[in-house]
């Protein structure tokens, strides 16, 4: 049956017929569809974890008993479960173990584009990367098929483009059952890793990489596509469908299975090109490996090692290596013309407008049309979520993004370095439980006055609204225990807790204005649910033209329905959220904004 | 209709994406290979995105090269704007005539193109321009959120699969109470593009 699936509904299928029983991962772009797909298939486990460590470790267990799992994480995800992905790669698996990381070359979504087809190598592990939809359900199958046969996770890699286009896949597979029942083998030495069983690993893995490579060789994944000698490409990924695309007769060596590299099979096409290049995202990991064989090859330098490749960069490198003739002439004759941009924004209601609306205003970021700009004061850190977008204009109120979690540590650091200014922490509620937590406890005990903002929007929003640990709801829709944040922080011995209405901006003000002249570390949990989960009212906001004076002060909260035209302000009625929000009409300084029910009213009398 | 480069663009939460998947899966449905992409920057609405289509009998990449769209559309004018460079010479460019303000613009920073430059530019790549009042009409029907399909109706002027293949992806990938709004808006699409290029052959 053909079917049109992006790279992740494909692979999940895929990984679905590959018999897996536990899917375990942390929501992150461009991953998250896999395991939303997975969660909907009622005959396996699956489960947000609380992050990607958690994850590994959930797979690993579920493949030491011999079910067949799945873990998936965006790249830098990777990095925050290499502990065990590592420790993983030295016991080794019972049932197959695949871990999928989905990198994000270009950063769409990202605060890096590190490419992590590296961590094969440090792992020592096998390194799967398809190119389309069909590969990335093909190849699931052989991903448990090799982890199984040589004793090792297996590193899935995908891209942005992968995970996220959709093509047409000839779905040929269906789930079998499970043969096994899942049964923990007991073994020390395989599973207890203190250094004398630890020892022992490391040949092994050694042996077992050595085994893969002339496994390598004989994958029917890796394959060559005969065209014309006097060009020979080889490539991985989605890089291969912009090269056929640019250069339709040359001849390919399409390569699936890239760590440990088909050495034979490369030196075969090598040895039939007359000149050979390799077109490959990001890092020359392909290309020096080759080079290291004695081959020679062209690659880094006709493409670029930075940012997401298309077929016109490679048209370039085409052109610059004198390979294609330069494009046509139109392409010169179109001249760019300069565009305002449209970043993303926080969307209408946003639970994150009100407060990030304060920070600004507290820690003057903004300044009105016309108002000369003015110094910055009070350090806010920040990480990973949709409230890093309170760091575009007009709000500007975020001064660090590094990671996950990254914001309570930082302020910490910023506090014990000896820095005058007040320093507040901001934090979502996903993120807190991901990876803030941890940072809490060390800033608590080591006597910190930071303010720490836990921004409770009741959802992992910016990867598309999952459950979360503090919802209540597992990723397959059963009702759990949900952890309480303040709980939490008293727990964890904060006294200064306060919980506020993420939509009363007078409340808002002042308790950050006490929070941060408290000589002890402050909580501050802001609640309010996530717009997208809030049916829109009918009376949405209005501003009243003869009470307007066009000040401005409402366009710097960053409501995308506030807008200017030509000098009059007005609130666009098909965005606002109306009764829900409301946070205009309190910063409106003229009373100008009003709900269009009792504007209505007026109208009427 | 055998091969087509289409890029359809608009700002988050004006439906792209689901006009996207309607028009490839009607393009699987016809027989073809499609390939599609969609690069939507972080956030859930708000910003600008872009999605690009292809099908023909077999597809390598899934994007389209600048230069090489043979239709452009857009569900706003300054995204018709940013994104006409990928039109090839002599393309066709349907633009819903609708404006949004970015921030930028609202904060006095940066100001929002007129009508006469928005033009300009899309006529640096081809004459056949297409304005369509799809907002004014979809908010007519109702229901504002009907304007991607509608746009969809303007489309398929120039993407001729058959009525039912339409209707089938239009049913297939929206939520029933409101996929019967849709088709209509979709027919009321069709419709207007049909007397646009019939009032330009006359005059």
């Amino acid at each position: 049956m053909k079917k049109l699936l992006s790279g992740n509904e494909a692979l999940a299928l895929g990984a679905y017929h590959a018999s897996i029983m536990v899917a375990a991962a942390y929501p992150g772009t461009p991953s998250t569809e896999i395991l939303e797909n997975l969660s909907r298939f009622d005959d396996i486990y699956a489960e947000w974890s609380t992050n990607e460590k958690v994850a590994m470790e959930v797979g690993l267990g579920a493949s030491y008993t011999g079910a067949r799992s799945l873990v998936s994480m965006k790249h830098v995800g990777l990095n925050v479960a290499s502990d065990p992905f590592m420790a993983a790669a030295t016991t080794g698996i019972n049932g197959g173990l695949v871990v999928v990381s989905a990198d994000d070359p270009g950063m769409h979504s990202s605060q890096n584009e590190q490419d992590n087809r590296h961590y094969a190598r440090i792992a020592m592990v096998p390194l799967l990367e398809p190119a389309d939809s069909q590969e990335a359900y093909e190849l699931m199958s052989y991903a448990f098929d090799i982890s199984e046969k040589f004793d090792t996770p297996v590193l899935f890699r995908t891209t942005t483009r992968v995970s996220h286009s959709k093509s047409v896949v000839n779905v040929i597979g269906s789930r079998k059952t499970p043969s096994r029942q899942p049964n923990f083998c007991y073994d020390q030495t395989k599973y207890v890793m203190l250094p004398s069983y630890a020892r022992l690993r490391h040949p092994l893995m050694e042996e077992r990489l050595a085994k893969l490579a002339i496994y390598s060789d004989t994958f029917p994944l890796n394959r060559i596509i005969s065209g014309d000698k006097r060009l020979g490409i080889i490539s991985s990924g989605v890089a291969y469908q912009y090269a056929r695309e640019v250069f339709p007769e040359a001849s390919f060596l399409k390569l699936a299975l890239t760590h440990p590299l088909p050495k034979e099979v490369i030196k075969q096409f090598a040895g039939q090109a007359e000149k050979l290049i390799v077109i490959e995202e990001l890092d020359p990991l392909l290309e020096e490996s080759i080079r290291s064989m004695g081959i020679e090859v062209t690659g880094k330098e006709l493409f670029p090692i930075t940012g997401e490749l298309n077929p016109d960069i490679i048209e370039q490198g085409g052109i610059k290596a004198g390979l294609i003739k330069a494009a046509p002439k139109q392409k010169s004759d179109y001249s760019t013309p300069k565009l305002p941009a449209r970043p993303p924004l926080l969307c209408p209601g946003c639970p994150h407008s009100g407060i990030f609306f304060i920070l600004s205003s507290l820690g003057h970021r903004s300044s009105l049309p016309g108002k000369p700009s003015r110094k910055p004061k009070m350090i806010i850190t920040g990480d990973i979520g949709c409230y890093t977008l309170g760091a575009n204009p007009p709000l500007v109120a975020m001064d660090t993004c590094a990671c996950m979690g990254a914001g309570i540590g930082e302020a910490l650091g910023m506090e014990k370095a000896g820095v005058d200014d007040k320093i507040i922490a901001v934090i979502g509620d996903s993120t807190f439980l991901h990876s803030g937590i941890t940072g809490l406890v060390n800033a608590v005990y080591n006597k910190g006055q930071i303010t720490v903002i836990i921004l409770d929007n009741r959802t992992t929003a910016m990867t598309g609204h999952q459950d979360h640990h503090g919802t209540g709801i597992t990723a397959q829709g059963q009702q759990t225990t949900a952890v309480d944040l303040a709980q939490v922080a008293r727990g964890v011995g904060v006294s200064n807790i306060k919980t506020i209405d993420a939509f009363d901006i007078k409340a808002l003000r002042a308790g950050v204005k006490s929070s941060i002249e408290s000589p002890e570390l402050a909580v501050i949990i802001v609640q309010g649910a996530c717009a997208v989960h809030i049916p829109k009212s009918a009376n949405s906001r209005a501003i009243e033209d003869n009470l307007c004076d066009t000040c401005g002060l409402c366009l710097l909260i960053g409501c995308p329905a506030i807008r200017n035209e030509d000098g009059r302000v007005y609130i666009d009625a098909s965005l606002c959220i109306g009764d829900a929000c409301g946070i205009c009409q309190q910063v409106c300084p003229h009373k100008a904004i009003t709900s269009t029910a009792i504007k209505d009213e007026k109208g009427n009398e | 209709m055998n091969k087509l480069n289409l890029m359809i663009t608009g700002i988050g939460g004006q439906g792209v994406i689901a006009a996207s998947d309607i028009v490839s899966g009607a393009a699987l449905a016809a027989g073809l290979d499609v390939k599609k992409t969609d690069s939507l920057g972080m956030a859930q609405r708000g910003g600008s995105v872009i999605s690009h289509i292809r099908f023909a009998q077999k597809v390598w990449s899934p994007l389209v090269k600048a230069g090489e769209a043979d239709i452009l559309l857009s569900f706003e004018k300054l995204e018709a704007a940013r994104w006409s460079h990928y039109l090839k010479a002599g393309g066709i460019a349907i633009v819903n005539n609708y404006t949004v303000p970015p921030p930028s613009v609202s904060l006095g920073k940066e100001c929002y193109p007129d009508d006469t430059e928005i033009t300009g530019i899309l006529k640096q790549r081809t004459d056949r321009i297409y304005f369509i009042s799809g907002t004014a009409f979809a908010k007519e029907l109702g229901n504002v959120k009907t304007l991607n399909t509608l746009m969809l109706g303007c489309l398929s002027i120039f993407v001729p699969f058959e009525i039912d293949i339409w209707r089938d992806c239009i049913f297939g990938r929206l939520p029933p109470k409101v996929a019967k709004l849709n088709f209509s808006a979709f027919e009321w699409g069709k419709t207007e593009m049909e007397r646009i290029l019939n009032t330009r052959r006359s005059a």
